[in-house]
């Protein structure tokens, strides 16, 4: 197998699910200014919604693809209330406060997610089901599988339609204009308050597609694996540049790429002083 | 005169606090006043870069790492070294302090969010570093650490040795804390009014406007950085004498982000409050291990997991506190007069006040 073809490969579809996270940091980033620590959380609630719908759902007797759309709906559905509480308790009262205040309590958010989580879920890696068969598309000496391409082309979708979504539309306008700022955008008629709650809610979509992406990508499902996801996804947004829709989506594939370039060929370069643990 | 009297009362309180403590709850709990001092020196530390400057640092827990391992290092039998602690201890927090500049000199002309990612990749690297600098030469231990390193002594009296065989080793670590702790406190104090001091918040206010006052950003900056390090790696170096043993694990990111909590709730760039937070921060987790037994004897059956219940009890409670007091449970009374003659205009985006976050 050609191994740089293959760590490419990877490195995209890893790419693709950074860079549906980095938006959910970058929407919320460019509206309101804030570093929402819980946006990894919200991608885990997600997952693990996802898991226990699948779940219960295997033993029905339903097309498998029918079952995983139902899961993913269920996940986005319970994402996006899941967001919009914590904007409006955590986040709204805090609008005057001083700019440290919010991140504070988006780090007790996230504390608070996880330990639910895993007062619900139980501590141990819950082992997803496979969405697809596992097949491989041989391209050129590397393998593409079939979970990747929908990965890639899903993400891919959802990108271009945030695009349109921001770009086009009276809503995304109404962001934007948010964005820019509040006060102007209120005094034009815009309802400043609805429209970040609605960026949180679309956010928090992203983030639940982006769970049951990586869950169904590694087949495991863990209370903290947000963390760290969205740890890499948040330095994907600032790499690309925060608040910027297409600057988080090329963060996120970098960091995608150089990920998997890094734990293929660090070892090789460095002679082996410095492995993939780095 | 009544002022000479509230500090005597303080001291006295302060001075048979383990013992109460003991009393009361038992020497662990001395122990976990022991931390907490620990805790205060690391959060003032993180005060003079946060709270001062304005310079939002998630990777503080590298200049403690830095410190506990300067110190775990060169008196343990790892390389065979056993120096004394009262050349390592500030050597620690000068080292510290220069890995302060090594961050802050690439970092200067980045503002708020860019500082943060660059800050907090910078703790994750020394993280890592210390977690594989096992091969090919050991020199950091790896993740199994540095164990048996030499307790702090005081000529030929190790600190870990109980005194006279009545009073236990957590009371003379507790008041060796105590002391340094408030002469963390005294130097914090005595910066925040300095011309320095007054220059880092010129600075956090407004860095163009400072510039222009003749303020060298940039000198000013670096030496926030160092100075906020040198805190954190004096507690190193103390944490590495008080445990015996230093591993990687103990330098995450969430305890970077615990000592940025303790400063923000506690009332950032206020000393008093950063202390009463890194106190509250380091008590109240503990205090609340007893949800698993104090169901039990509530409801006969412990219900929910204790240690998560514990940790959604800490979330909720950081939420509620910043909800019900955001400027921090005690801000600078100066603070607290800006905020309330700003009023409705602290809701402004671009509010330069609390840059910090942006």
């Amino acid at each position: 197998m050609d191994i740089f073809l293959q760590q490419l490969i990877n490195g995209i579809v890893l790419g693709s699910i950074y860079s549906l996270v980095a938006l959910g940091y970058t929407l919320v980033y460019g509206i309101m200014g804030l570093i929402n620590f819980a946006h990894g959380d919200i991608v885990m609630v997600g997952a693990m919604v996802a898991f226990t719908v699948i779940h219960l759902l295997s033993g029905s007797g339903l097309p498998m693809f029918l079952i995983a759309g139902i899961g993913i709906l269920a996940a986005i559905l319970v994402c996006m209330a899941v967001g919009y509480l914590i904007e409006k308790v955590a986040y709204r009262p805090l609008r005057g406060a001083p700019r440290l205040a919010p991140l504070i309590t988006a780090i007790g958010v996230s504390m608070l997610l996880q330990n639910l989580a895993m007062m619900i879920w139980g501590r141990g890696y819950l082992s997803f089901p496979a969405l697809l068969p596992a097949i491989s598309i041989p391209v050129a000496g590397a393998g593409i599988s079939a979970v990747q391409i929908l990965i890639v082309c899903a993400s891919a979708a959802m990108m271009s339609g945030l695009s349109f979504l921001v770009k086009k539309t009276k809503l995304g306008n109404a962001m934007r204009a948010t964005a820019q700022n509040r006060e102007v955008a209120t005094l034009m008629g815009v309802n400043a308050n609805a429209i970040i709650s609605i960026t949180f809610i679309i956010g928090s979509a992203l983030a639940a597609v982006a769970g049951v992406m990586v869950s169904a990508y590694y087949g495991v499902a863990h209370y903290d694996m947000g963390f760290i996801l969205g740890l890499k996804a948040f330095t994907a947004a600032v790499l690309g540049g925060i608040g910027n829709i297409e600057g988080a989506m090329l963060g996120g594939l970098l960091l995608g790429i150089i990920e998997s370039m890094g734990a293929g060929y660090l070892g090789a370069i460095t002679g082996g002083v410095m492995g993939s643990n780095y | 005169m009544t002022k000479v009297l509230k500090w005597a009362l303080l001291a006295s309180i302060l001075a048979i606090l383990p013992f109460l403590t003991d009393f009361a709850f038992g020497k662990t709990w001395v122990r976990i006043l022991d931390f907490a001092l620990l805790y205060a020196m690391l959060a003032l530390g993180l005060n003079i870069v946060v709270g001062f400057a304005g310079l939002l640092d998630l990777g503080y827990v590298a200049f403690f790492a830095v410190g506990a391992y300067f110190y775990a290092l060169l008196a343990s039998p790892h390389f065979g070294l056993h120096l004394p602690f009262w050349l390592l201890l500030p050597a620690g927090a000068f080292v510290a302090g220069l890995f302060g500049v090594l961050l802050g000199a690439p970092t200067l002309r980045l503002r708020g969010d860019y500082l943060a990612i660059v800050t907090l990749g910078f703790g994750e690297i020394i993280r890592i570093f210390l977690n594989n600098l096992n091969a090919p030469y050991n020199i950091t231990g790896g993740p199994q650490g540095i164990n048996l390193i030499d307790p702090i002594k005081l000529g030929s009296f190790a600190l870990n040795h109980p005194v006279g065989g009545s009073i236990p080793s957590v009371y003379n670590y507790y008041y060796l804390f105590l002391i340094l702790a408030l002469l963390a406190a005294f130097v914090s104090k005595r910066l925040q009014y300095s011309r320095i001091g007054r220059a880092w918040v010129a600075i956090r206010e407004d860095e163009i406007a400072a510039e222009a006052m003749g303020i060298n950003t940039r000198n000013t900056k670096l030496l926030a950085f160092a100075m906020g390090a040198s805190f954190g790696g004096l507690s190193g170096g103390l944490f590495a004498g008080f445990e015996g043993f230093v591993s990687p694990e103990s330098f995450t990111l969430m305890e970077s982000i615990m000592i940025l909590c303790m400063v923000v709730l506690g009332g950032m760039g206020h000393v008093r409050g950063v202390i009463l937070g890194a106190i509250l921060l380091s008590i109240v987790p503990e205090a609340l291990r007893y949800v698993g037994p104090l169901q039990e004897s509530l409801f006969g059956k412990v219900y929910a997991d204790p240690s998560s219940l514990r940790m959604l009890i800490f979330g909720l409670a950081l939420i509620l506190v910043m909800l019900l007091r955001p400027a921090g449970l005690w801000p600078s009374p100066t603070r607290k007069r800006e905020l309330s003659a700003q009023g409705e205009t602290a809701k402004h985006e671009n509010d330069g006040v609390y840059d910090a976050g942006r």
